[in-house]
């Protein structure tokens, strides 16, 4: 009886350990975009970001052989596309839904250019993190201690942020941009500056989250790969109203649906493919939006100036 | 005091696209004085103040600090330099507490210090206010006590106030004004911008006059009438607006509100409890109290943009309108003013005839058959320009482009020329300056007279007692019996407005 118990554990340990690999681009380009967002600046182009890092990460690792130069190719490669972006909404005004979009759609054109000849190519992933003796713990040792690296560091930075933005002086400063850019500015902030430091970074985060969905999640480079990933962490981050923790569960129910429907199409269920592909994403915009209808939190963790250009009078 | 001026303008220049905004202004300062500056709005107050504060850079001119020229490039080394100001547009985030509001202002200051020195600055100058508190459930007059604090936090050489007491009651004026003095006997100086010539006054040691962006003239203030001083500013002869007595008409019923009961959709509103009201025609009730004790909600009910309400009826011209709508409502002869300008009685980015169209459309008869009759609409917007003396660049103007005065002129402006029988109007003169009040307050009186019936809701009880028939006191979501105005003293209504309210000082304790 207890080794049918057993057996049954084990068998649920593989799908919740994928389960959080699936989560983790999420997590990365979700907490990027949070930061941007709270800062007043609105990058529709997270998608193309994430491609972008996406490509270069996969290139890099195959030329060089090192899949922890990919990473950073990528997230390198990520912020570069962001401060594209930065410079034509924060210095030059542009509309930031419109030049957001062509950014993503720019991401697509360049990953699929750079990445024709990648296509079929395989390069080495990342290994799991074995810890002497904890993650040989059964069942909690490999679910709590038995993931790659970048897990933990996704769920680090993403609960690292929301430490910043609520506990740490720039954080707060951070949040007043974002609530008024123009009483910042009375009172002497750079509001410019803080801006195209905070979309870097969301741009930084967009591209590791592509990197590690070509790196490790799938190590492979297909074109348009991300497959709307980009977009459903935009939305994590409006439904979860711009907090955190929400943003990490939704990213955890969005990794564990895939993964559960992935698994049911593999067991043959009889309902079509397509409707299956599609519920990790409108589940996890279903559970966010009813845990959020609180509409003063909304309206207390809504960055006010949101999408809106900052011109400095001088 | 020493005989070099703290601060010294020297020819300030500032132009903006379309209007040279400030031309050859000269300025002193002394230590420990108390300077008034005086002018109408766009006379360029605002921006001269904006330029000592590092806000705007000037084109030409010099500024002396201490006797030594100095380049202020921005609010923080204004504030270095010993420069405080508190705005009139307030700097506040909407969104975050009382203290961070505070914190974001004093970059070096320890948290938990700074939490017990807001409570010490606090007290020591009778202005309440809760550290944990979010600004946006704020009303105007805490929010503005959140500005003054935070300067007071900041130790300024120079203190400067852009219309300070426009929300405050006498009695926590009185207690301001107390503050200043001693701030100034601690040798600090203050620059003090209002449109409340009598305050100005009692409190100030000297005054220096803008008009059209120059400087026209420096005084005395004690030794001048508030009507002469009026003149100075808007550079002819002032006619007085004395109170009117109207010839009430009591068959004509304009609103009349029984055992209302609302509750608030504020967050840390004030529920309505029993309210009853009368209005008849050619009549001006006036509604005085402290911001933040019911008005918000009264309005909102009266206008019909909160609901149906808990409890009670609301009637206006002998309809029962409890469960109607503001358009509904509208279309029976009654307009609405409410407090704030920009967001709710205008649309910031939408021209002057764009926001004629918002709330005369019905009663104007703008659209036939779902299309807009522009032309007309432009016609009505010029009219409201032309008869209440709008500055603007044409009626095309974004409604953002308008300083708070003008705008206000415009919004009063457009419900009365919709020849309504019944006006609410909330705070219809907050942060104008005195011409442009006059005009408004000649317009109110001139509607009752016209046989309107007409509600104001005020904190400034000048405005009540020059314009109001009887008065009534809302006070914690209980409104008081309405008294005629030659039964009521301003210190009596003072007094009930502060009744049960925690923030009434006592005895306004002033720091040595």
């Amino acid at each position: 009886m207890t080794e049918l118990i057993l057996a049954s554990v084990l068998t649920v340990v593989p799908p919740i350990m994928t389960m959080m690999t699936a989560a983790t681009p999420l997590v990365f380009a979700a907490t990027g975009e949070l930061i941007c967002e709270k800062s007043g600046v609105l990058n529709l182009g997270v998608e193309g970001m994430m491609l972008i890092g996406a490509v270069f990460g996969f290139a890099t690792a195959a030329v060089t052989g090192s899949a922890s130069l990919g990473l950073l190719a990528a997230a390198v490669a990520g912020m570069l596309a962001s401060l594209i972006f930065a410079v034509l909404t924060l210095t030059l005004l542009s509309n930031q839904v419109a030049t957001g979009l062509a950014l993503t759609i720019f991401g697509t054109g360049l990953s699929a250019l750079v990445g024709f000849d990648y296509v079929g190519e395989t390069i080495e992933r990342i290994g799991t993190v074995h810890l002497p003796f904890l993650s040989d713990i059964p069942v909690i040792g490999r679910l709590v201690f038995g993931h790659d690296p970048l897990v933990y560091l996704g769920i680090l930075v993403l609960l690292g942020s929301g430490w910043f933005l609520n506990h740490s002086r720039w954080g707060m400063v951070l949040r007043a941009v974002g609530d008024s850019d123009v009483s910042a500015h009375a009172i002497g902030y750079p509001v410019v500056a803080i801006r195209f430091a905070a979309v870097s970074f969301g741009g930084l985060m967009a591209g590791l989250g592509g990197g590690y969905l070509s790196l490790i999640y799938t190590p492979l480079w297909a074109e348009n790969m991300t497959a709307g990933r980009g977009w459903i962490a935009l939305a994590l981050v409006v439904f979860a109203s711009w907090r955190p923790g929400r943003v990490l569960f939704g990213a955890i129910l969005f990794g564990g649906i895939t993964i559960a429907q992935l698994n049911a199409q593999a067991a043959g269920l009889g309902i079509p493919a397509a409707f299956m592909s599609m519920l990790p994403y409108i589940a996890t915009i279903v559970v966010l939006v009813l845990i959020s209808r609180d509409a003063i939190r909304i309206r207390l963790n809504a960055p006010a100036c949101l999408g809106k250009p900052f011109r400095a009078e001088r | 005091m020493t005989d070099q001026p703290l601060l010294s303008l020297k020819g300030i220049r500032k132009t903006f696209p379309g209007c040279v905004a400030n031309d050859a202004v000269d300025l002193d300062v002394a230590a420990g004085e108390i300077h008034a500056l005086l002018g109408e709005n766009g006379a360029g107050k605002s921006t001269l103040v904006k330029i000592i504060y590092g806000v705007l850079r000037p084109d030409d001119g010099e500024i002396r600090w201490q006797g030594a020229t100095a380049r202020i490039h921005n609010p923080a080394q204004a504030r270095q330099l010993g420069i405080g100001m508190v705005f009139q547009h307030f700097s506040l985030f909407e969104a975050m507490t009382v203290l961070e509001n505070i914190a974001l202002a004093l970059p070096r200051e320890d948290t938990s210090v700074l939490r017990k020195r807001l409570r010490d600055t606090a007290d020591a100058y009778g202005l309440d206010l809760n550290p944990e508190r979010h600004v946006y459930d704020l009303s105007m007059g805490e929010r503005q006590r959140i500005e003054i604090v935070r300067c007071l936090l900041q130790d300024p050489k120079l203190l400067i106030l852009d219309e300070p007491t426009s929300v405050l009651t006498p009695q926590e004026v009185d207690a301001l004004f107390a503050t200043l003095r001693s701030l100034a006997a601690e040798g600090r100086s203050i620059l003090y911008i209002s449109h409340k010539l009598e305050e100005v006054r009692t409190l100030c040691d000297k005054a220096t006059i803008l008009r059209a962006g120059r400087r026209v003239d420096d005084c005395i203030p004690a030794s001048e009438t508030a009507r002469s001083l009026a003149e100075k500013m808007i550079g002819r002869r002032l006619e007085p607006i004395a109170h009117q007595a109207i010839a009430k008409n009591d068959s004509v019923t304009g609103i009349s509100v029984s055992g209302l009961e609302v509750q608030s959709d504020q967050p840390h509103g004030v529920d309505l409890k029993d309210i009853n009201l009368e209005v008849h025609g050619g009549e001006i009730l006036g509604i005085a109290g402290i911001a933040g004790n019911g008005q918000v909600e009264i309005m909102g009910a009266l206008s019909g943009e909160t609901g149906a309400p808990r409890a009670g009826q609301i009637r206006i011209l002998d309809t029962d309108v409890t469960h109607l709508g503001p358009v509904e409502r509208r279309l029976l002869g009654a307009v609405f003013v409410p407090e704030e300008r920009i967001g709710h009685a205008a649309v910031a980015d939408l021209t002057l005839v764009d926001n004629s169209y918002l709330t005369a459309a019905g009663r104007m008869k703008f659209s036939s058959h779902g299309l807009i009759n522009w032309s007309s609409v432009s016609e009505f917007a010029q009219t409201v320009v032309r008869d209440f003396d709008v500055r603007t660049t044409g009626v095309d103007a974004l409604a953002s482009s308008l300083s708070g005065g003008n705008l206000q002129k415009f919004i009063v402006g457009r419900e009365i020329l919709q020849e309504p029988q019944v006006l609410v109007v909330s705070q219809p003169t907050w942060g104008v300056d005195a011409g442009a009040a006059a005009a408004i307050h000649e317009q109110i009186q001139k509607l009752a007279k016209a046989g309107a019936a007409v509600l104001m809701i005020s904190q400034d009880l000048d405005e009540i007692f020059l314009l109001s028939q009887r008065i009534a006191v809302i006070s914690q979501g209980t409104l008081s019996a309405a008294t005629p105005v030659g039964d009521a003293t301003p210190e009596d209504i003072g007094l009930l407005m502060g009744a049960r309210h925690t923030q009434e000082p006592e005895n306004p304790r002033v720091p040595a």
